[in-house]
């Protein structure tokens, strides 16, 4: 472990092993990040709750991905494919702003396993007259 | 290119103006700043120059000085060389952005124009913003006049630039005594002044594309502590540059500055200890006071940050009597002069000088000769029974009843 005095001055954290022009030319599954950037680095130790998604609800809006403030939203091939647990704080606003009935994604204990709380999702809510 | 400023050898400023033509000289990328009493007159000099033609750089108009200063740490981490002015209040709500530009080490420029904090109101001067700014871990400069806000201004760049210091420094003065005063001062021209603060050295810019970084990301307890131990190491080691500046600036103008100024203090007994203009109305006193004998001098400090522990002690170490004067409220304890003076003598000399502490001049209340003659007074004859023979702190010049504590 690094001690005080053999850190970049600034507490800077540089992301990439290589050259940044070379590394925004690639895909960021290619790109060699540095063990202490912070696309590396957990930063999700305070979550008490995490968001589990549900693709069978979901329906690609990509609301979430818009308002999660931590870029926690993941994405493949066009579609919502999960979260970034090692990046999503927990806040919940994806679930907030999920139109789905039910919703795609809903907050679940920390240590609830994903399979279970699939299990447990919720019936299409009635509409009330 | 910016236009050249035609300088006497000797030109009338005030104390904003001569920090305003510093900043013009420094050639600043950036300048954020919103305008508060008594600094509105530096960015308002900056911008006419600006407008003028005598300046290149950007001139950036935000919604609060909170803002302002957030611009700052922007410009400054994009690669910049940034400044900006502030006073009081506004200070006090740039505070929460200062501790972003210091653990960022983004070398930023911050005129300080000293005065009090609310409430009540008042738009004089005392070192309340000054007393503020001391744990942000920014370097802390004091100018006791214009010639000196100026010459304080250069050195600053070129201290808070400096590759082995790279921590943001802030430039005291009085509000309205220094600020508002014109007297003489002496300016380099624009040519040496720019090549004696030298071209800016960009470190980790985040404009430079081939290297990208990302500037304050979250570390909590796992390095918090270290980067914190980090800044802290360098701002205690920083006093080597400040003093190699102030020798450069010394052989290019003979205005020698020194970290701890000490004034009649060869012989003397009983000590002032002051910042701010207080400074120059106390060696007048102490010349004064010495015609009665008593052996009377002045100590005071150019850096309140990095705190001069070793040269305070060294300074003080054969007196017998040191009044620790604070312009600011002490608010439930002794004031801060008082209790980091104190403890540099104490902690590294032999004898045990007799300390005593005045609040004084809150909210622009005048320090005058007559109070200044009483606290040597006071200090003479506690040198003479060794020991207090008064309260360890006292208010002076306040109307009302006598207050004293302890
Ligand atoms: S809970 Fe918050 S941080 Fe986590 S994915 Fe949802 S919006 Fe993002
Ligand atoms: S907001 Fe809901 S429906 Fe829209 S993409 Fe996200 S999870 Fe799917």
């Amino acid at each position: 472990m690094k001690g005080w005095n053999e850190f970049e001055i600034g507490s800077v954290l540089f992301p990439f092993n290589e050259d940044g022009v070379q590394a925004q030319g690639k895909m960021r599954e290619e790109r060699s990040y540095t063990e202490n950037s912070s696309r590396s680095a957990s930063v999700a130790h305070w979550r008490v709750q995490k968001p589990v998604h549900n693709h069978d609800h979901c329906i690609n809006c990509f609301f979430c991905w818009v308002y999660c403030p931590d870029s926690s939203i993941l994405a493949k091939d066009d579609q919502m494919s999960g979260v970034d647990y090692v990046h999503c704080k927990g806040c919940g606003v994806c679930v907030s702003v999920c139109p789905t009935n039910p919703k795609s994604l809903l907050m679940f204990d920390e240590n609830e396993a994903n399979e279970e709380a699939l299990k447990q999702w919720p019936q299409k809510e009635e509409k009330q007259k | 290119m910016a236009l050249k400023y035609e300088l006497s050898k000797v030109e009338v400023w005030d104390g904003n103006m001569a920090a305003s033509h510093a900043l013009r000289q420094a050639q600043v990328d950036v300048v954020a700043a919103y305008p508060i009493t008594p600094s509105t007159p530096i960015v308002q000099n900056y911008g006419k120059f600006l407008s003028d033609g005598y300046i290149d750089g950007e001139f950036v108009m935000v919604e609060s000085e909170h803002a302002a200063m957030s611009a700052c740490v922007g410009a400054g981490a994009a690669g910049g060389r940034v400044a900006t002015a502030t006073s009081s209040q506004g200070f006090a709500l740039m505070v929460e952005v200062l501790y972003q530009a210091s653990g960022m080490r983004i070398p930023l420029v911050l005129n300080l124009v000293n005065r009090a904090l609310a409430a009540p109101l008042n738009v004089n001067g005392d070192h309340s913003d000054m007393y503020l700014s001391r744990d942000t871990g920014w370097i802390s400069l004091c100018a006791y006049n214009p010639q000196e806000a100026y010459d304080f201004n250069l050195m600053a760049f070129k201290i808070a630039e400096d590759l082995r210091v790279r921590i943001p420094v802030i430039v005291n003065q009085d509000g309205f005594i220094c600020s508002h005063t014109a007297q003489n001062v002496a300016p380099l021209s624009d040519e040496e002044a720019y090549e004696f603060i030298g071209e800016y050295k960009q470190k980790n810019a985040m404009l430079d594309f081939s290297k990208p970084i990302t500037y304050g990301a979250q570390a909590e307890e796992d390095w918090h502590f270290e980067h914190k131990a980090q800044l802290h190491h360098d701002l205690m080691n920083s006093h080597v540059v400040i003093e190699e500046v102030f020798d450069l600036f010394a052989k290019k103008t003979g205005r020698k500055y020194n970290i701890v100024e000490k004034y009649d203090m060869d012989d003397a007994e009983v000590v002032i200890v002051a910042l701010g203009t207080t400074v120059e109305t106390a060696r007048v006193a102490a010349k004064k006071i010495r015609e009665e004998g008593i052996k009377a001098g002045v100590v005071s400090l150019r850096t309140l940050r990095p705190f001069p522990y070793k040269l305070v002690a060294e300074a003080l170490k054969d007196v017998k009597a040191i009044a620790m004067l604070d312009r600011s409220s002490p608010a439930g304890a002794m004031g801060m002069l008082f209790n980091e003076v104190g403890v540099a003598v104490l902690q590294n000399s032999t004898k045990k000088p007799i300390l005593s502490n005045y609040i004084y001049g809150l909210g622009g209340r005048d320090m005058t000769q007559e109070n200044l003659l009483q606290i040597y007074r006071d200090l003479d004859a506690n040198a003479k029974a060794n020991k207090l023979t008064h309260p360890t702190q006292q208010f002076i010049g306040l109307r009302g009843k006598k207050m004293a504590f302890n």
